[in-house]
């Protein structure tokens, strides 16, 4: 089915076709709209699912913890300040292995407040535990959210799946996309039957206890275990996604990289506009190319590593800042992914777009025209910089 | 992709004027007819009356760009105020046009855009919307301007396609619709070309 709707409004539309069990619904921007829509679904009595509305981010992810621990699908949608209230319970989810589906859909974490977007969210979770996927667009958002579950519930897996968007950019355009058949979508889904659960009367299961040193260990390298895991069911996933909806996707996506010389590596909706840049670029007999991580927890570094081995110049571009005072977190994982490269390719870092500061097609080009250079003369330059800035001169 | 057939427009309101509304309904009737849109507002702080910016692409391609538009083909200016404080006609493309919600001709609107030299047109939105409708909803007659003046759709397709959504917009105020739509009719027949 061919439509035209938002971000929000595909991962509403998701959630509807899901039918989940539980939602645990507060709002925040640019989220919002998105448990508002479902609470129309559930009003309509086009779901069943048991809207519960809360005081709090920190309710609505435990209601979610107390429902999927108890044997049932939970969902929820936030934002920025949203997530950073949920902190706590991401651990929890997480470390409880309950396969929850969180809608992130990205803005900058104060302060000063905004409300627009950049990723110092959901990187803020990035440790937390839970198998992160971002979209380039309304499709992705759609497609993303509906392969969630199935990568998550997989018993090996077990996993909570955090599905990101660009806020505003992604959350709030209207754009063409393909929906699937409903009857597809739950056939894809399928139940929810979880082997252990709270309320299983045969063997009841205390869920989140205290755990103590001798114990404690064990458990996380089971959940560090099932992380690596969840790379290859993902694929899995995406492959049986590929059958029914014809869209393919993997742990990233390779964008004119067969023979490139100069690429980016990059997140969400910024791939877009450099895609454009990247094909103005190559009619110009520019060898350039780029990298959209889509999954990032768990990260591919060895397949990133690959793909980048043959190539000269990289820029990383960081839609967070991260304040390590060393880079971005993209920019740590890629090179911390190329250090067992016999032959590295150049490497910078470039941090920008925070808080909704647009990026333009030619930015970008500026941006592979740094890279040209490095390529040409080897010296890189500074490490890692900031792009799109006022000066001081500007500002005055 | 960047593409000659790609229509780019940037509309220019205030916070309660619909032209968010109004560039949403853009994408949404472009899309039914076929072609790739997108749809989407510039936004900070949402406060009644403050100014507020939205853009549409439409093209034949689907276009990966996610930034905001810079080099419009076509302005909206849903408030004929914001010409004293919002640089309307930046990075306007020569062939393009200006569309001011105004009952002022082109010729008086001219004068106030200093520097730009290609079309002016002109509408006066808030006369057709209360005279139609009874209160001032500049949105819908603007929309109809700026389809008329771009030629982007086929403006009898356009106002087919337009009351299929209407319809399923006001569903619960079926009322709405026959206004809005003899409002659109009406500045698709009024809007003048400078």
């Amino acid at each position: 089915m061919s439509h035209r709707l938002s971000g929000n409004e595909a991962v509403a539309y998701a959630m509807k076709q899901i039918n989940p069990d539980v939602i645990g619904a507060f709002p925040i921007t640019p989220s919002t709209e998105i448990p508002e829509y479902f609470a129309q679904y559930v009003a309509n009595g086009e779901v069943n699912t048991e809207y519960v509305a809360v005081e709090s981010e920190h309710s609505s992810m435990s209601v979610c913890i107390a429902a999927q621990a108890a044997g049932a699908r939970s969902v929820c949608a936030t934002s920025s300040c949203g997530l950073a209230l949920m902190y706590e319970l991401l651990y929890v989810a997480a470390s409880c292995r309950l396969p929850i589906t969180l809608a992130c859909v990205n803005r900058a974490l104060s302060g000063p407040i905004n409300i627009n977007h950049d990723y110092s969210d959901s990187m803020g979770g990035r440790d937390a535990g839970w198998i992160q996927i971002y979209a380039e667009n309304n499709q992705e958002a759609y497609d993303n959210f509906i392969m969630a579950m199935p990568i998550g519930e997989t018993p090996s897996i077990r996993l909570p799946v955090m599905t990101c968007m660009d806020g505003f950019v992604t959350s709030h355009a209207v754009e063409n996309i393909e929906l699937l058949e409903t009857d597809v979508v739950r056939r894809f889904i399928g139940e929810y039957n979880p082997e252990h659960y709270l309320l299983k009367k045969e063997n009841p299961l205390a869920v989140g206890p205290y755990d103590v040193s001798p114990y404690y260990m064990e458990h996380k390298v089971l959940q560090a275990e099932a992380m690596k895991a969840a790379k290859a069911r993902i694929l899995e996933v995406a492959a049986e996604f590929e059958k029914i909806s014809g869209r393919c996707y993997g742990l990233f996506e390779e964008y004119r990289m067969e023979d490139a010389q100069l690429a980016l590596v990059l997140m969400g909706s910024t791939a877009g506009t450099a895609k454009a840049a990247v094909d103005k670029l190559r009619e110009n007999g520019v060898k350039a190319g780029l990298v959209k991580m889509r999954v990032f927890r768990p990260f591919p570094g060895e397949e990133l590593a690959r793909v980048l081995a043959g190539t000269r110049a990289v820029a990383v571009m960081d839609k967070s800042e991260g304040f390590s005072a060393n880079g971005g977190p993209l920019f740590a994982e890629t090179r911390s992914a190329l250090y067992d490269l016999k032959e590295r390719p150049y490497l910078i870092d470039i941090v920008y777009g925070l808080g909704g500061r647009d990026v333009k097609v030619e930015d970008i080009e500026k941006v592979f025209s740094r890279l040209a250079n490095i390529a040409l003369t080897g010296e890189i330059g500074p490490l890692y910089t900031h792009m799109g800035q006022r000066s001081k001169e500007e500002m005055a | 992709m960047v593409t000659n057939n790609m229509v780019e427009i940037r509309w220019h309101g205030r916070g309660g004027q619909g032209a968010k509304m109004a560039c949403m309904l853009l994408a949404d009737v472009a899309g039914l007819e076929g072609k790739f849109v997108q749809g989407f507002p510039e936004y900070g702080p949402e406060r009644m009356g403050a100014p507020i910016t939205a853009y549409n692409r439409i093209s034949e391609q689907r276009c990966t760009i996610h930034s905001n538009i810079y080099y419009p083909d076509y302005v909206v200016v849903v408030d004929e105020t914001l010409l004293d404080s919002v640089d309307v006609t930046g990075g306007l493309k020569e062939g393009g046009a200006i569309i001011i919600n105004t009952p002022g001709s082109p010729q008086e609107m001219r004068i106030r855009l200093p520097g730009w030299t290609g079309k002016v047109c002109t509408i006066d939105a808030r006369r057709i919307s209360e005279d139609i409708l009874g209160s001032n909803f500049p949105n819908i007659p603007m929309l109809g301007a700026v389809v008329q003046v771009s030629g982007v759709l086929d403006t009898e397709r356009f106002l087919a396609d337009i009351e299929e959504s209407f319809k399923s917009k006001f569903v619960s105020k079926p009322q709405l619709i026959e206004g809005n739509m003899a409002t659109l009719k009406k500045s698709l027949a009024e809007v003048q070309v400078g």
